[in-house]
């Protein structure tokens, strides 16, 4: 060891007091890091807490199409429904969702039906809610490839667009959703043009499995889940199923809808679920039942081909997938 | 000795840091805390896992070259093997929960959607890399042979970040942000490479 001359004695810090200094260092670094890389896994770790903070709505259970369910399929448990949700305009993060649309004002509320209907008329939430509403069971198929099953609570859309009376010119049906920055600030990060719009054929929209649902598990639904009245058509893919309606408007065209818009190869109008169209970057012959650990048949129409199959009579549904 | 000359101390750090998410998910995976879709979850996360400690292995070089931190060099092999640790958790994903251990069906899902493809072709060239990691092989091969093997990193940076950005639906925020890192990353070797060139 050389000799350093120029540190007096007195300024070399003794053993002890180094080893010392070097172990609260060593610790404080183990702590730093640590906790840094578990925050930094947290912040994009699934978070489950959802509660079911709803009002509970008057239905009728409706036994002729609650009692479809395979005997192996079971209802999803509700924080499964209200904790997993693509609702691009809060997050396109599924497990966030419920976070960032915690705060989003649903009352007052109203929806316009206009277009070419005898009687335009704007409902508000209260007549919304006036619908006697039913107990609708559906499946719920994810164009992603996961599915669940939901007890929706609402009305047939064709009761509300009876109110109206379409006019014999109309063939179709345009939905537009809720949008605003203020409420919504990442949907700047969507990716897709905003707002959400989707459509129906006329014939498709009167159906009487196509659903206004206003609630779920006997409760009014979670802002996540599109509050506070949403479509569900449980024979398309699920982006079919509008969010959080604004407008409802007859018109004599196929009107746009935004995943069509956002990518015509990979969306069409029609998106019923179908195991035989494979999307163009993945097969949709499977699908993974949330809570289950494998995957299942995913069924023509989603399973509902029995009482929706003749409205495509003679299409191929191959060209309007 | 001093904190930047502990290698022994860097190495641990970065092992426990390395694995704690490793750790993390198997631990949330046991208390059924991964979500209403652990598969995707777990899929996702151990592919941006990946994807980060491929992006801190291309970050030594510029570092050294900036700041002179050449005690980063000694743990840039840890952090490989990490990003390959990442892509076997991610296959295993894949294998497990996409397929359901159905191996005879991988290639045709291969040839069938080119993201799975892009991704697939970017680990196997991880393979040869993790296989030559050792003081051993370096020896063997010689250092520029070594060198010019493990040059494939640049590649398989782009594959992954490639591979992410075609399986996003809409929202390209993620996708995007690797691409700059990469990009930013293989850019500033070019430039190196231009002026030496000059």
């Amino acid at each position: 060891m050389s000799k350093s001359p120029e540190i007096p004695p007195s300024e070399i810090t003794p053993e002890e007091t180094f080893l010392n200094r070097r172990f609260f260092m060593k610790s404080a670094i183990w702590a730093g890091t640590t906790v840094a890389t578990t925050g930094l896994y947290r912040t994009f770790s699934p978070r489950a807490d959802v509660e079911n903070t709803g009002t509970a709505i008057a239905s009728t259970a409706d036994p002729s199409v609650t009692s479809h369910l395979l005997p192996d399929e079971k209802l999803n448990t509700f924080e499964e429904i209200a904790g997993y949700n693509n609702f691009y305009e809060f997050s396109t993060d599924k497990s966030e969702v419920a976070a960032k649309a915690k705060n989003f004002v649903t009352n007052p509320w109203s929806v316009e039906v206009t277009g070419l209907v005898q009687k335009p008329r704007t409902f508000n939430l209260e007549e919304i809610l006036k619908f006697e509403s039913e107990e609708r069971t559906y499946r719920f198929r994810c164009v992603e490839g996961w599915s669940m099953v939901i007890p929706w609570v609402g009305f047939p859309l064709a009761k509300l667009l009876s109110l109206v009376e379409p006019m014999s010119g109309a063939t179709h049906v345009a939905f537009t959703s809720y949008h605003d920055l203020k409420q919504m600030p990442d949907s700047v990060f969507a990716g897709i043009d905003l707002p959400y719009v989707e459509g129906l054929r006329l014939d498709e929209a009167m159906h009487p499995l196509t659903l206004l649902a206003t609630g779920l598990y006997g409760k009014t639904l979670p802002n996540q889940n599109g509050a506070p009245v949403r479509l569900v058509v449980p024979w398309k893919y699920g982006f079919k199923s509008i969010k959080s309606v604004v407008k409802i408007e007859l018109t004599d065209k196929e009107p746009p809808t935004t995943w069509n818009l956002a990518n015509a190869r990979e969306y069409g109008f029609y998106s019923n679920v179908n195991p035989t169209v494979d999307h163009p970057r993945w097969s949709q012959a499977r699908e993974r039942r949330i809570g289950e650990g494998g995957t299942r048949e995913t069924l023509m129409f989603n399973g509902y081909a029995d009482q929706v199959a003749s409205l495509y009579a003679g299409m191929d549904l191959r060209k309007n997938f | 000795m001093t904190f930047i000359s502990d290698s022994r101390f860097h190495r641990q750090l970065l092992l426990v840091n390395g694995l704690l998410p490793a750790v993390f998910i198997v631990f949330d995976h046991w208390r059924g805390e991964l979500g209403a879709n652990p598969v995707e979850f777990v899929t996702r996360a151990t592919g941006v896992l990946a994807l980060i400690f491929m992006v801190l292995t291309l970050l030594v070089t510029p570092l050294r070259k900036l700041f002179g931190w050449n005690w980063l060099l000694k743990q840039r092999r840890l952090i490989g093997l990490y990003a390959f640790f990442y892509g076997v958790a991610h296959l295993l994903t894949y294998i497990a929960g996409d397929r359901d251990w159905q191996l005879l069906s991988v290639p045709d899902d291969v040839l069938k959607r080119p993201f799975i493809a892009v991704g697939m072709i970017s680990f196997l060239l991880m393979v040869p890399l993790a296989a030559t990691s050792t003081n051993a092989m370096i020896k063997k091969m010689g250092g520029k042979r070594w060198n010019q093997l493990h040059r494939l990193t640049y590649l398989i940076a782009i594959g992954g970040v490639v591979h992410y950005y075609m399986i996003v639906k809409s929202d390209i925020t993620y996708p995007l942000a690797f691409a700059i890192a990469v990009g930013l990353l293989l850019a500033y070797r070019l430039a190196v490479q231009i002026r030496k060139v000059a």
